[in-house]
């Protein structure tokens, strides 16, 4: 403040020097002090100006304390980071398991001896029913193919001497089907007398989406409780904060400071410590995505996927900050509204 | 600018700090205020500012009934009185410059009229070329002047001040007391507590008397003292 004025020093010195202080204060009681609040504009500016000089204060008187305000930022970033580090990973779980397909499918196993004549007419008469979108015929040669592929079992296989995979006739259904239509589909397929064992392909999917389902809830639980810590921890900085500036409160609430401008500040201190250890949070988050990266791409391969990992997306990231932010000036809100109004002059 | 109808404050636990007091100051008095200690000043100056609120009667400054104030309209009370405290109850993190801007920070002035307001202040108690210093290097009497500074530099129709010259010298004292005699020329009403009873013979001004929270005196020094 006085720094911005400060290059008017000289000027106003003489200005005040030739004018005596006395003729300067006579209007005192004509004009007072209200003069400045009279039209909205002006109220206006000095609001916003003094929003702006809180929220550059509290930040310097943040940085100013670089250690203390590292602990409790890094402390609220871990709080925001691990709910933020779990939701990815369950998100790219969901991922791996959109990438099977989201529809239900069966997978009919024919008997060895039926002939691919048979097996094609029988994927022929599948394929006209209203459910099924799609029908294919996997003869047992293509059948080995996929699975030394897949699973890298190929010399046992070849050990054999003779393939023991029947023909399969992979049915993928129409995604609104129910489950009931899907199960009585099953036993009129499995009726079919060339036809060994009906699978349905959809029971481990529906599963995983169980327990991915599960796991959500487990974080948003998880990030609710966190959250709660990140306002209790912000909230008792700021009452400490609030302790040790008790003797500039009550000079400012003699001085005739409302309690908004006497919250202000403290506030702003919220907001820092808020977005400050939101910005540690995406770092952390960043830290620990690099960390698995390398592990899961190895897994994936190992599956001969190409499989990546899913990171932070800059729509995420906003949120995150944004959290953040409203999650230090709610803590700060909280302590300030419990221990300023028991600062009263006296 | 003052007016005490019937007016009592009662602490919790019974006791009465003042009882049924009646009092007017008008607009550019000089008024001093004294007592032994209990006597009820502070908690008249506290009623003003309304730091307390009466248990009885009726307060009003400046035309305001204080006892119909809400809350809310404290602070622009308190922006329209200047308040000298014996302890000036300076703050050591900012310089002299920032103490007394404060209380046009506080009001919204602009950056431009605080550093010339500021500096008006800091002239008028001599200490223009200490507006950069910390207040903690300051003498006793200086950092009274720095108080003063803050109290005037809103151009407060009224002033109060609460033992001003409690911890100074005669010399300094006297310096003081001056000084609010200057605001009081050109206008300002002046309410000053002290128990200073030589100070206040040679102000030779209005002098309450309190006493147990009663008025035992109102009028020139030479009758009561």
């Amino acid at each position: 403040m006085s720094k911005s004025v400060d290059g008017g020093a000289n000027s106003s010195k003489t200005r005040a020097g030739n004018k005596s202080a006395s003729t300067d204060l006579p209007d005192a009681l004509n004009r007072g002090a209200s003069v400045n609040h009279h039209t909205i504009s002006n109220q206006w500016r000095s609001y916003s100006r003094h929003h702006r000089s809180s929220a550059g204060e509290s930040l310097s008187r943040l940085v100013a304390t670089p250690f203390a305000s590292l602990m409790t930022w890094l402390v609220i970033a871990i709080a925001l980071a691990l709910p933020q580090v779990l939701s990815i990973a369950l998100s790219n779980v969901d991922q791996l398991g959109q990438n099977w397909e989201g529809r239900p499918g069966l997978s009919v196993y024919l008997r060895a001896n039926v002939k691919e004549t048979d097996g094609r007419k029988l994927l022929a008469k599948l394929e006209s029913r209203a459910t099924v979108i799609e029908a294919s015929y996997i003869d047992p040669e293509q059948g080995l193919a996929d699975f030394e592929l897949i699973s890298g079992f190929g010399d046992v296989l070849h050990g054999l001497g003779s393939n023991p995979l029947p023909a399969v006739i992979q049915l993928s259904l129409d995604e609104d089907a129910s489950l009931e239509q899907v199960r009585s589909l099953q036993e009129q397929i499995t009726a079919d007398k060339s036809v060994e064992q009906v699978d349905v392909d959809l029971q481990w999917l529906q599963r995983l989406q169980q327990i991915l389902e599960l796991g959500r809830r487990a974080v948003w639980l998880l990030a609710g409780l966190l959250a709660l810590g990140v306002l209790l921890i912000v909230g008792n900085t700021i009452r400490l904060a609030i302790a040790a500036r008790k003797e500039e409160i009550l000079v400012v609430k003699t001085l005739g400071g409302t309690n908004a401008f006497v919250r202000r500040p403290f506030l702003y201190t919220g907001i820092w410590f808020g977005v400050g250890g939101g910005i540690l949070a995406l770092l952390l988050t960043q830290f620990c995505l690099a960390a698995l990266a390398g592990p899961v791409s190895s897994l994936a391969g190992s599956y001969s996927s190409e499989y990546q990992l899913q990171g932070l997306s800059l729509y995420d990231c906003g949120f995150l900050l944004l959290i953040s932010a409203v999650l230090g000036w709610l803590g700060a809100g909280l302590a300030v509204s419990r221990h300023l109004a028991a600062i009263e002059p006296s | 600018m003052i007016q005490f109808n019937n007016v009592s404050k009662r602490y919790p636990g019974g006791f009465d700090a003042i009882s049924n007091l009646s009092l007017g100051i008008s607009p550019g008095e000089m008024v001093f205020l004294t007592g032994h200690s209990g006597a009820g000043k502070s908690t008249l100056l506290k009623l003003v500012m309304l730091m307390e609120r009466a248990s009885r009667g009726q307060v009003f400054v400046g035309g305001e009934n204080l006892n119909k104030m809400p809350r809310r309209q404290i602070p622009f009370l308190r922006r329209q009185i200047g308040v000298v405290f014996q302890n000036h109850q300076l703050l050591f993190d900012r310089s002299v410059f920032d103490n007394v801007a404060m209380p046009m920070v506080i009001a919204g002035f602009e950056p431009r009229d605080i550093g010339r307001r500021v500096r008006a202040a800091l002239d008028k108690v001599g200490l223009l070329s200490k507006e950069k210093l910390n207040p903690i290097v300051l003498s006793g009497g200086e950092q009274q002047r720095v108080g003063i500074a803050r109290a005037v530099v809103n151009k407060p129709p009224l002033l109060l001040a609460d033992e001003p010259t409690g911890n100074l010298d005669p010399a300094l004292s006297a310096e003081i007391m001056t000084l609010l005699q200057q605001f009081n020329d050109v206008g300002v009403t002046v309410l000053i507590a002290s128990h200073d009873v030589e100070l206040i013979k040679r102000m030779n001004r209005r002098l309450l008397t309190l006493d147990h929270g009663q008025l035992i005196h109102d009028g020139l020094p030479e009758e009561a003292l």
